[in-house]
C-alpha cells in the first residue's frame, strides 16, 4: 500500500491537514490511536476568541473545515469587542464536544481520496534525512512521499494530578512513547511543554440562582465567510461566572505542597497565558477573588466545563476548592483536573512551509510544533497540508506573509522566534491587525485558496457575488451626494453630526465618525445586506489609519526583499553577537526582514549583516 | 580586519603633545619599522618609550601605546604614538607612517569602524562624534552625557509609561472576559499623551539650549552706516582678543570673531549694511548680510541717538521680521535717554562703545536673553542631536494624532495604531525595539488566562 501523504494524528491540525490534502486530490492516509477521539476537544469546547476567532475565518476563507464545523455544532456564540475597533472584532463560539468531532468525522468520511486507519505510529521510515512512510506498533510498514506529523500532546506525555504521576495522553488515552525518541535519534531538537485542564461538574450539581448568566449574541453569527448561520438564535446554551474567594485562596496556599506544579514534579514550561489557579492565587495574591466561568461543553447538557481553574491539586483538594465559590457548594466533579507535560519540536527547526529542515519530506503542525489552541492547530495542519501537496505536485511553495493572515503571524513567530512556552495567537503578536480584520478574511484570503483548489465552484461563487456587491455599493456610495436640505441636515443632527453646508459625497458624510452606513442607507432608502454595509464601511471609516498601516507594511516588504544568499558564511560576518550568529545558523532566514524578526537578534547584528552583504554580495 | 588608517589625534600646534593614532590589520607592523625597539612582542596596553626613526636618524622622542584587537577603541589592533608637538616633526612621522603602509583616515573614519565592529552603537557613536566636534567645555560635557545614556534613562520613562498603557489596551483586546484589568478609557489615554508631550517639549526646549552650547549663539550687528557698529564690535572682541578665532570660512565670510559669555562661544557677524544699492559687489554684500540675519540667534540693532530714527532705520528694521531683538541706542554720551515708539517692543540698551561698564551690561544684557548663567550652571542632558531631535518632533506630531483621535471618537483599536507609533518612534531615539517586551509587560502585570 503506497500513499503522497500520510497524517499522524487525528486532532485539529490532523483533520485539516489530511483534509486539505484529499481535496487537492492527493492520496492520503490520517492515522490515529483511537477514532473517538478525532477532532477532540480535551480543554474547554470553545472555538475563538480574540485573534482565535479571526483565525478560524482565515482557515475557511483558505478552503479549511472548522469554521463552517463550529457554525453547524455550536451551543453559543458572540462576537468580542464589538466596542474596540474594526481590527479587533472577533468572534468566540462554545463549541460542542460531542457533535463537533461526530461532524467532523463524517466529512472526513464522506471525502474522497482520504482513507483513515486506526493505529499508532512507532518509528517513521527514514532513508537519506527523507522522510518516505510510517511503521505502526504492529510493525505494519505504510510507505508515502511525505509525512505529516500532528500528533497534539501525546508525544511521551505524563498526566499529573497532586503526587500522581503516569504515562497517558489527555483523558487518560494510550500517549505515544516510541516517536519522540526517535525523532531525537534523527536528529531533531525536542522541548519539553506543559499544559493543564481544569475539572468538569455535573450540570444538575450546579445552584445557577447564585451565579451570574452569560448569553450569547442575539444576531445570527457565523464564522464561515461563505454560508449563512443555522442555528437557533433563541435556543443557545448560557455561560455562567462565579468567583473564588478568600477561603479559596486560604486551602490554596495551604495545600501547595500537595499539588504538581508546586511540588516541583513538573519540568516543563507551561503557558503564561493560561495559568493554573494556583498559579493565579500565588503570583497575584493582592487579588481577593479571580473570576471563574462554568461553560456548556455538549447539547445534551450535562456536564459543565470549569473556566479558569485549571489545577493540579489532589482530587479532594479540586472537590473542596470548588465547594467554597457561589453556585457550587454542592457540586459533583465528574472529570478531575490535570497537568500533561509532553515534547513537542523545537519549530526554529522549521520552515516556513512547516517543513522540517533536518529531515525533508517531514511535515509537523499543531502542538507538536509548541503551539497551544485547537485553531492555531488548525491553521498549521492546513497550511502544511497545501504545502505537502504542493510538494508533490512540484508547485511553488504558500506562505502567508504578517500582512496578509494572523496564520502568517503564527508560522513567522514560530519558526523565527521559536518558543519557551505554548504559543498562542494574541492580536498584539500581529503588528497589522487593522488589516487581518474578521470582516475581510475571505477578501484576502479565498483568491489563494481557489488558486490552490481548496475552494469549489459554490464558495467562489458565493465569494464573488459578495466582492460585486462591494463594488455596487462603493460605486453608488462615490457618485451620490447629500445636499444641505433641511430634511438632510436634521437626519445629521438626530446622529449627532454638524450640519452641511455645501454638496458632498456620502463617502465623505461616512467619514464623519458617528454616522453609521445602515442608518445612512436606511434614510436613503436604499436596500444593502448589512454584512457587506459593513465592510464597506470600514475600509472608508478608517482609511486614515488603513493607509498608515499599508506604510508600515511597506516598510516590512522592503526588508523582506532584501534577500540573503544560500551560501552565507555567518562565521565570516564580523562582529555580530554570538547568540544572534548562533541563531542565524540555526534559522537560516531567507531575507533581512525575517532575520531581523529572530528572537536575540538586536538592530546592531543587523546593521553587521547588512554591511556584510553589501561588501560581499554587492547588494543593496 | 580593516587596512590600517592614520591620524594626527590631537589639532596640531596648539599642544605641545601631539598623538598619532594607527588602526588596522597592519598597525603594528608599519609602527614597528619606523620605531626604535621591536615592537611585536610586546603586551597590549603598554606604553613603550622609544625613538621614531627614518633610517639611523632620531625624528623624535615618543611614547608608543599598543592595543591589541579587540580591546581597543575600533576593535582592531591600535597604535598610538605620543610625542612632541610642532608641525614640522608631527608631519615627519605622518609621512614615514603614510610611506610605510598606512592610508590617511577619513574623518570620523576612527569612529565608523568602533561603530562597524560593534564598540559602540549608534547612538554612543553620535554622542562620541559630538565630543570629538565638541568646540566648548559645555559641549565636550553635554557629550559625555550623551554616552552616559542620561537623556535615554528619560526617553526610557516615556517609553515604559507608553508600553504600560499598550500593555493594558492589549489585555482589554485579548482577554475581553476578564475584569481584573482596569479597561483603558480615552481620559487615560488623554493624560498620559499630555503629560509625555509636556515631557517632550521640555526635552525639545532644553535641546534647544543643548544646541546653543554645541553650536554657540550667532549674534549680527546691523545699523545704517557709520552708526557705531565697528565700535561696537571691537568693544566687544577687544577684551577677549585671546580667542578672537581664525577660522573664517567655516561658518561664513562675515564671521567677525569669537567671544566667550559664561563657558558658551558666541560669534558676531558684522553686516556690510543693508541698503538699496546699484553696485553690483556691495549688493552681493547686502544678500550675505541678509543670510546672516536669517541665521542669527540675535540682531544688534544699532541705532544713532544724536542723528535720531529715520527711513533708513526703518527700512533696516523691516528686514528682521520674527528675529530675536537688541536695539542698541548708540552714541548717548551726546543724547541721554533717546527712545524710538516704534522700538518699545524690544529688549533695548543704551550706551556708547567707548565706555567699557556699559559694554559689560550689554553682555549681561545678551547673557540674560540667552539665560546663559543656567545653561552652563544646569547639568547639559539635553539632546543636541539632530536626529534624535527631529523624531522628538515626529513624536509631538504622533502625539496630535492621538489627540485627533480621542476628539474624534475613533475606537480604542485604532488610538492604539498612533499610541504604538509613539513608542517605536521613541524606541528610535534610543536605537532599540522590540516586541517581545510589550508581550514580557502583558504577562508580568496582569494576571490572565482560563
Amino acid at each position: 500500500m503506497e500513499y503522497d501523504v500520510i497524517v499522524v494524528g487525528g486532532g485539529h491540525a490532523g483533520c485539516e491537514a489530511s483534509l486539505a490534502c484529499a481535496r487537492m486530490g492527493i492520496k492520503t492516509l490520517l492515522i490515529t490511536t483511537n477514532f473517538k477521539n478525532i477532532a477532540d476537544m480535551p480543554c474547554n469546547p470553545s472555538i475563538g476568541g480574540s485573534a482565535k476567532g479571526i483565525v478560524v475565518r482565515e482557515i475557511d476563507a483558505l478552503g479549511g473545515e472548522m469554521g463552517y464545523c463550529t457554525d453547524r455544532t455550536l451551543l453559543q456564540i458572540k462576537m468580542l469587542n464589538v466596542k474596540k475597533g474594526p481590527g479587533v472584532r472577533s468572534l468566540r463560539a462554545q463549541g460542542c464536544k460531542v457533535n463537533y468531532p461526530k461532524q467532523m468525522l463524517k466529512t472526513l468520511n464522506e471525502t474522497p481520496n482520504l482513507d483513515l486507519k486506526e493505529s499508532t505510529v512507532k518509528e517513521l521510515i527514514i532513508d537519506n534525512k527523507t522522510a518516505k512512510g510510517i511503521i505502526t506498533e504492529e510493525n505494519e510498514k505504510i510507505n508515502s512521499k511525505i509525512v505529516i506529523l500532528t500528533t497534539g500532546t501525546y508525544l511521551n506525555s505524563d498526566i499529573m494530578c497532586g503526587h500522581e504521576k503516569y504515562k497517558g495522553g489527555p483523558h487518560g488515552e494510550k500517549n505515544s512513547m516510541f516517536l519522540s525518541p526517535f525523532l531525537e535519534k534523527n536528529g531533531i531538537k525536542l522541548i519539553r511543554l506543559k499544559t493543564g485542564t481544569p475539572p468538569r461538574i455535573l450540570k444538575e450539581s450546579i445552584n445557577f440562582d447564585e451565579v451570574q448568566i452569560e448569553l450569547g449574541d442575539k444576531e445570527p453569527l457565523t464564522f464561515s465567510n461563505f454560508y449563512d448561520a443555522t442555528y437557533d438564535i433563541d435556543k443557545q446554551y448560557p455561560c455562567y461566572l462565579t468567583y473564588t474567594n478568600k477561603e479559596t485562596h486560604k486551602i490554596i496556599m495551604d495545600n501547595l505542597d500537595k499539588c504538581a506544579l508546586y511540588s516541583g514534579m513538573i519540568k516543563g514550561v507551561g503557558p503564561r497565558y493560561c495559568p493554573s489557579i494556583e498559579d493565579k492565587v500565588v503570583k497575584f495574591n493582592d487579588k481577593e477573588r479571580h473570576q471563574i466561568f462554568l461553560e456548556p461543553e455538549r447539547s445534551d447538557d450535562i456536564e459543565y466545563y470549569v473556566g479558569g481553574f485549571s489545577t493540579t491539586m489532589p482530587h479532594d483538594i479540586q472537590e473542596k476548592l470548588l465547594k467554597t465559590m457561589e453556585g457550587l457548594h454542592n457540586v459533583k466533579i465528574t472529570k478531575y483536573g490535570y497537568a500533561i507535560e509532553y515534547d513537542a519540536i523545537d519549530p526554529l527547526q522549521l520552515n516556513l512551509t512547516l517543513e522540517n529542515k533536518i529531515i525533508s519530506n517531514l511535515f509537523t503542525a499543531g502542538q507538536i510544533n509548541g503551539t497551544s489552541g485547537y485553531e492555531e492547530a488548525a491553521a498549521q495542519g492546513l497550511i502544511a497540508g497545501i504545502n505537502a501537496s504542493l510538494k508533490i505536485k512540484n508547485k511553488e511553495p504558500f506562505i502567508l506573509k504578517r500582512n496578509e493572515a494572523y496564520i502568517g503571524v503564527l508560522i513567522d513567530d514560530l519558526i523565527n522566534k521559536g518558543i519557551t512556552e505554548p504559543y498562542r495567537l494574541l492580536t498584539s503578536r500581529a503588528e497589522f491587525r487593522l488589516l487581518l480584520r474578521h470582516d475581510n478574511a475571505s477578501i484576502r484570503l479565498t483568491e489563494y485558496g481557489r488558486k490552490i483548489g481548496l475552494i469549489n465552484d459554490e464558495k467562489y461563487n458565493i465569494y464573488l457575488n459578495i466582492l460585486n456587491e462591494m463594488n455596487k455599493l462603493n460605486i453608488y456610495l462615490d457618485n451620490n451626494y447629500l445636499t444641505p436640505t433641511a430634511d438632510t441636515n436634521r437626519f445629521l443632527e438626530e446622529n449627532g453630526s454638524s450640519q452641511l453646508y455645501g454638496k458632498t459625497s456620502l463617502k465623505n458624510i461616512l467619514k464623519r465618525p458617528e454616522i453609521e452606513i445602515t442608518k445612512l442607507l436606511k434614510y436613503l432608502n436604499q436596500d444593502y445586506n448589512s454584512r457587506i454595509a459593513d465592510m464597506v464601511q470600514t475600509e472608508i471609516k478608517y482609511e486614515g489609519y488603513i493607509n498608515k498601516t499599508n506604510q508600515e507594511v511597506e516598510k516590512m516588504l522592503k526588508l523582506e526583499s532584501k534577500k540573503i544568499p544560500n551560501d552565507i558564511d555567518y562565521e565570516k560576518v564580523p562582529n555580530i553577537a554570538t547568540e544572534a550568529k548562533q541563531k542565524f545558523i540555526k534559522v537560516k532566514p531567507l531575507t533581512i526582514g525575517q532575520a531581523s524578526r529572530i528572537s536575540g537578534v538586536n538592530p546592531s547584528d543587523i546593521t553587521m549583516l547588512l554591511v556584510y552583504l553589501k561588501k560581499e554580495y554587492n547588494n543593496e | 580586519m580593516e587596512d590600517t588608517i592614520v591620524a594626527v589625534a590631537t589639532t596640531i600646534g596648539k599642544s605641545s603633545i601631539n598623538v598619532i593614532r594607527l588602526s588596522g590589520k597592519d598597525a603594528i607592523s608599519i609602527a614597528n619599522k619606523i620605531f626604535s625597539r621591536d615592537i611585536t612582542k610586546f603586551k597590549s596596553h603598554t606604553i613603550n618609550y622609544g625613538y621614531i626613526l627614518e633610517g639611523n636618524e632620531k625624528v623624535d622622542e615618543v611614547f608608543l601605546s599598543i592595543f591589541l584587537s579587540p580591546k581597543s577603541f575600533t576593535m582592531e589592533d591600535v597604535i598610538e604614538i605620543s610625542m612632541h608637538g610642532g608641525p614640522t616633526s608631527v608631519n615627519k612621522v605622518m609621512e614615514l607612517l603614510l610611506s610605510n603602509g598606512a592610508r590617511m583616515a577619513e574623518p570620523g573614519e576612527f569612529l565608523k569602524r568602533a561603530f562597524l565592529n560593534g564598540r559602540i552603537d549608534l547612538t554612543q557613536a553620535e554622542a562620541v562624534s559630538d565630543l570629538i566636534n565638541a568646540q566648548t567645555e559645555g559641549s565636550r560635557k553635554m557629550a559625555l552625557k550623551g554616552i552616559d545614556k542620561t537623556i535615554y534613562n528619560v526617553i526610557n520613562g516615556l517609553k515604559e509609561k507608553v508600553l504600560s498603557l499598550i500593555a493594558n489596551i492589549e489585555v482589554n483586546i485579548d482577554y475581553p472576559e476578564y475584569e481584573d484589568a482596569v479597561v483603558v478609557t480615552k481620559e487615560m489615554i488623554n493624560d498620559t499623551n499630555k503629560e509625555i508631550k509636556n515631557k517632550i517639549e521640555e526635552l525639545l526646549n532644553n535641546s534647544k539650549k543643548g544646541l546653543l552650547v554645541k553650536n554657540g549663539l550667532k549674534i549680527v550687528i546691523v545699523g545704517k552706516p557709520n552708526v557705531g557698529k565697528s565700535s561696537i564690535l571691537n568693544a566687544l572682541l577687544n577684551e577677549n582678543k585671546a580667542i578672537v578665532t581664525d577660522i573664517k570660512g567655516t561658518t561664513r565670510d562675515i564671521i567677525e570673531g569669537s567671544l566667550m559669555l559664561e563657558g558658551i562661544k558666541i560669534d558676531i557677524l558684522d553686516t556690510a549694511g543693508i541698503r538699496k544699492t546699484t553696485d553690483v559687489v556691495e549688493s552681493i554684500g547686502v544678500e550675505r548680510s541678509i543670510e546672516a540675519i536669517n541665521d542669527a540667534d540675535l540682531v544688534l540693532f544699532v541705532v544713532d541717538s544724536n542723528e535720531g530714527w529715520n527711513n533708513e532705520d526703518k527700512e533696516i528694521l523691516a528686514k528682521l521680521s520674527n528675529k530675536e531683538i537688541l536695539v542698541i541706542y548708540n552714541k548717548n554720551d551726546l543724547k541721554e535717554n533717546y527712545n524710538v515708539k516704534e522700538l518699545d517692543k524690544y529688549n533695548n540698551i543704551s550706551l556708547s562703545s567707548f565706555d567699557n561698564d556699559k559694554i559689560e551690561k550689554l553682555k549681561k544684557k545678551i547673557t540674560e536673553i540667552f539665560d546663559l548663567n543656567n545653561i552652563t550652571k544646569s547639568n547639559y542632558a539635553y539632546i543636541s542631536n539632530a536626529r534624535q531631535i527631529s523624531l522628538l518632533n515626529k513624536c509631538l506630531e504622533i502625539i496630535d494624532d492621538i489627540d485627533q483621535a480621542i476628539k474624534n471618537e475613533y475606537e480604542i483599536d485604532l488610538i492604539e495604531i498612533d499610541v504604538k507609533r509613539l513608542w517605536e518612534c521613541l524606541s528610535d531615539i534610543t536605537g532599540e525595539s522590540s516586541n517581545e517586551d510589550l508581550l514580557n509587560e502583558i504577562f508580568s502585570k496582569f494576571c490572565l488566562g482560563k
